[in-house]
Formats: C-alpha cells, structure tokens, sequence
C-alpha cells in the first residue's frame, strides 16, 4: 500500500507525518456562475471530531463531498492522510488522477448520507459486508463475522437479514454507519444524516455516533445541524456561511461566545426555532 | 377442426421455425439492448449520438421496412443471407432499438444516492454498474422487456413475407391446399395467443422473482 502511495504522490509523502489526517486548503468550487465554495481552509488532526455547522446553501455538504471526491474542485488542494484527493501534481499543476486511484482514496474515507443509500437488493448484513468483500477482498466468512459485530454495535445484530425497506429510518441509518465503519476508513464523513429522520428516530442514531466519537478510534466530519450533538461530542466546531470558514473552536467557545455577526445571527435563528 | 389436426405435422414444422426464430431474436435483441442502453448513458458523445440515431431510426420505422431492407439490402452487396437469417437480424435490430430505450430507462431511475454510496465504498464503474445499477435496474426492465418479446413473438409472423418456413406461412399454405380457411386461421390465432399469454405469465414470474428486498 506505501509503495503505491509513493508512486502516486511522490511529492506529498515526505510531509505526510506532519500533515494533519485532513487538509483542506484555499478550496475552490463553482458549478457554473455559483461559487460555492470560495477558499476554504481546514485541517482535521487524526481522531478529531469535527461538526461543521451554517445556514443551508453554506457550502458544507459540497465540502464533505469534495472529501472524498464525489464533487471535483477547481481550486487549491485536498489531502486526505497525505494523498492528494483526487488529483495528482505534475510540475505544480492538477492532473486529474485515474479512476483506480481515485477509488482507492475513497477507500480510506467513508460517508454517511443524509437519505441514507442503502443498497435496497441487499440484507443489512449484506449492505455492511459488500464492501469489504468486493473491494477490500476480505474473506467472506470474516467479513461475515465483523459484519455482525459492526450491526451489533450499532444495536442491530437481530436484523442482519432484513431487507432495508423492511428497516425503519433510524435503523437504515445505523445500518449505513455500519457499513461504513466495515471498511475500516481513517476518515468518516457524515453528511446531515438525522435530516431525513423523524424527530423519534433522530436519537438512536446521534447515539451511535456520541458513541463512535467517544471511542476517538476515527477521525469523524460531521456536517449537521444538532446543536447538542455538536456541544457534547465535537472536539470542535466550524462554522461555514457563503463557502467560506468564518469561524472555529472547541464547542463551548463557539457556541457560547461567537465572535462574528453572521454566526451570532445563525445561532440566535437555531434558538429561536 | 379434423383438417386443422390431420395438417399437425406440417403446422408443427412452422411452428418450431417461428420459436427458433423468437429465442435467437430475444437474446440478439436483449444483448444489443444492454449494450445499447448502458452506451446511450454512459457512452462517449459519439458513441451516445450513434446509439440515439439508431434507436430513434428504427423506432421511428415500420418493422416490415427494416425487415424489407434487411431482406433485399445485403444481396445487393454480394452478401448472401438466408431468409431465415435476415429476418432475425431485422427483429434483433428492432428489439435491441426498443430494449436500449427499456434499458436505459430502468437504469436512469436508480436514485444518485446509490452511485454516490457505492463510489464512496471504492467501486469503480463496472462493479458500480454489474453490482450496484443492474440489479436494481432489472426488476423495472422486466414488465417493458415481456411486452417487447409479447411484440416479438407476434412480428415472428411477418416472416411469412420472407420467408417460406414460419407458423403463420404453414397456416397459410396448409389452408389454401384444403380451405377451411376460418379453421385454419383460428387455429393460428389460438396458437399466437396461448404462445403470447405464456410469455406474459414468463415475464410476471421473474418480475416478482427479481424483486427481492425492492419495495
């Protein structure tokens, strides 16, 4: 694996012990005439938990989503655990990388989705040991035995074998973060995924995830808009508004003493909702 | 009824014909249809014009044009088709045109969050599409592809055109050599339609067998 890391990103390797697990820096992202993100700065330190947090249209899920690639970026650089997201540097320029080497950098992050994305042909248990086997090539039989363990720590070992329509909203969700702690990732990315819940169902989820932030064994991004969540489980918070970060620090500070105008008008909005 | 049954011999020999004729023209028409359908999405620009003016050309045709065409057009060439041969070439390339749409309809409906989730797992196009797409697309390709083989099976009998071998032909020339064309032809329709009833069954059983876990 080291060696064709190297081979991909010669240049990034030397800086990788003193990179942080995520860089994100002077990120740009325009569809079109909307820029929507306009230089964005961030770094993440292994086993941080990061909640993101702003107004809808802020930028923050197109963020989480040029983590791990599934949106390109015109501007500046990603590096997720040293490598470079989705592009390699060729005399100071971007080349896109191949698709091969873009999949393999997926490997390393993880998303949660906000609709969830079950594979609705495939039991829960299949949902969590599909990655593993088709693309880690894990024995089956082992994937098999981690898959029951990651259900049961999400507290659904007994519906290993129900299909996800046959599963209430809550429960997929929990089903979707076991699936994506099976491939074992550096990075977890979770993309405002309570949104889709009814309010009932929104606690066993941001249970497992108080859980899974407590255990400190990832480096966890959380885009979302639970404000207690966000107190209790984050190491810190950032606030994004208009693609750019405008404010960050640990929980207390931002959230109890806000410095900007705009994140003092956003958090008065979240309390008076 | 007698006559019809005393001809069984020479019915069942157009018969067989007009079978062989529908099962090479299905999976043909089926596998230009998969190939088409994932080109018309996924295909480089050329490849996707191409394929749309394939599609919308023989769409927009009576079959028993291409099938004329199909029938005259490789002689002129110095290509030797038999009739057997041309005729389920021109029901293939009908079929695949109207499959490729089938296709690539079922697979524009599976939901982004589905790409975007097997992405994120690491898989690159062909597992995306062989694991992740297909499965998913094929239980909403079923009912269209039985109605399309439904339409197959019944264009089987323009054959008779071109040929001098298939069910309707056998009906035909069996019916002139005895009259009793009313006995005749409701005999063939009873046939068409037992043939045609049969595939509709076919295709609702896999429809339901395909739909594991999909609501």
């Amino acid at each position: 694996m080291s060696d064709s890391r190297q081979a991909v990103a010669p240049a990034t390797t030397a800086a990788t012990a003193t990179m942080p697990m995520v860089r994100i820096a002077g990120v740009h992202k325009r569809y079109g005439d909307l820029h929507v993100l306009r230089g964005v700065d961030l770094d993440v330190q292994t086993g941080e938990v990061v909640c993101i947090i702003g107004p809808s249209g802020s930028g923050k899920t197109t963020l989480l989503r040029c983590i791990n690639f599934l949106e390109t970026y015109q501007e500046g650089r990603i590096w997720v655990d040293g490598q470079l997201v989705g592009y390699r540097e060729r005399n100071g320029k971007l080349v896109p990388a191949s698709e091969k080497e873009i999949a393999r950098l997926r490997t390393e992050t993880a998303m949660v989705f906000q609709q969830f994305n079950l594979f609705p042909h495939m039991t829960a248990l299949q949902n969590v040991t599909f990655g593993p086997i088709k693309v880690r090539k894990v024995p089956k039989d082992v994937a098999r035995q981690r898959g029951m363990e990651l259900l049961a720590r999400v507290g659904l070992a007994n519906k290993a074998d129900s299909y996800p329509a046959h599963l209430s909203g809550g429960q997929q969700q929990r089903v979707a973060i076991a699936r994506a702690l099976a491939m074992e990732p550096k990075v977890m990315l979770f993309d405002e995924v309570t949104s889709a819940l009814d309010p009932e169902l929104v606690g066993e989820v941001l249970a497992v995830m108080q859980d899974l932030a407590a255990s400190h064994g990832v480096t966890m991004i959380v885009v979302t808009h639970e404000m207690l969540f966000a107190r209790e489980a984050a190491d810190r918070i950032v606030f994004m508004d208009q693609g750019i970060v405008i404010e960050q620090g640990p929980p207390a500070q931002v959230l109890d003493d806000p410095q900007s105008e705009r994140l003092r008008a956003f958090l008065s909005r979240f309390r008076s909702a | 009824m007698e006559v019809v049954w005393e001809s069984r011999e020479l019915l069942w020999q157009g018969l067989e014909y007009t079978l062989r004729l529908f099962a090479v023209v299905i999976v043909l028409g089926t596998a230009i249809g998969i190939l088409g359908g994932v080109g018309l999405l996924y295909g480089h620009a050329i490849i996707r014009a191409l394929l749309r003016a394939y599609v919308d050309i023989i769409r927009g045709m009576p079959l028993i044009v291409t099938i004329f065409i199909l029938f005259y057009g490789p002689v002129a060439y110095g290509i030797n088709l038999s009739s057997f041969q041309s005729i389920a070439l021109a029901l293939a390339i009908f079929a695949g045109a109207h499959m490729s749409e089938i296709v690539r309809g079922a697979i524009a409906t599976i939901p982004r969050g589905q790409i975007d989730a097997a992405k994120s797992l690491g898989l690159t196009f062909w597992p995306r599409l062989f694991s992740i797409v297909l499965p998913q697309a094929l239980p909403l390709m079923i009912p269209p592809w039985t109605n399309l083989a439904v339409d197959i099976f019944k264009g089987t009998s323009l054959a008779v055109l071109v040929s001098q071998a298939d069910f309707l032909f056998s009906v035909q020339k069996r019916a002139s050599a005895r009259g009793h064309y009313l006995a005749f032809y409701m005999s063939a329709m009873v046939v068409y339609f037992v043939c045609c009833f049969a595939i509709s069954r076919a295709g609702a059983w896999l429809s339901r067998r395909t739909r594991i876990g999909l609501a």
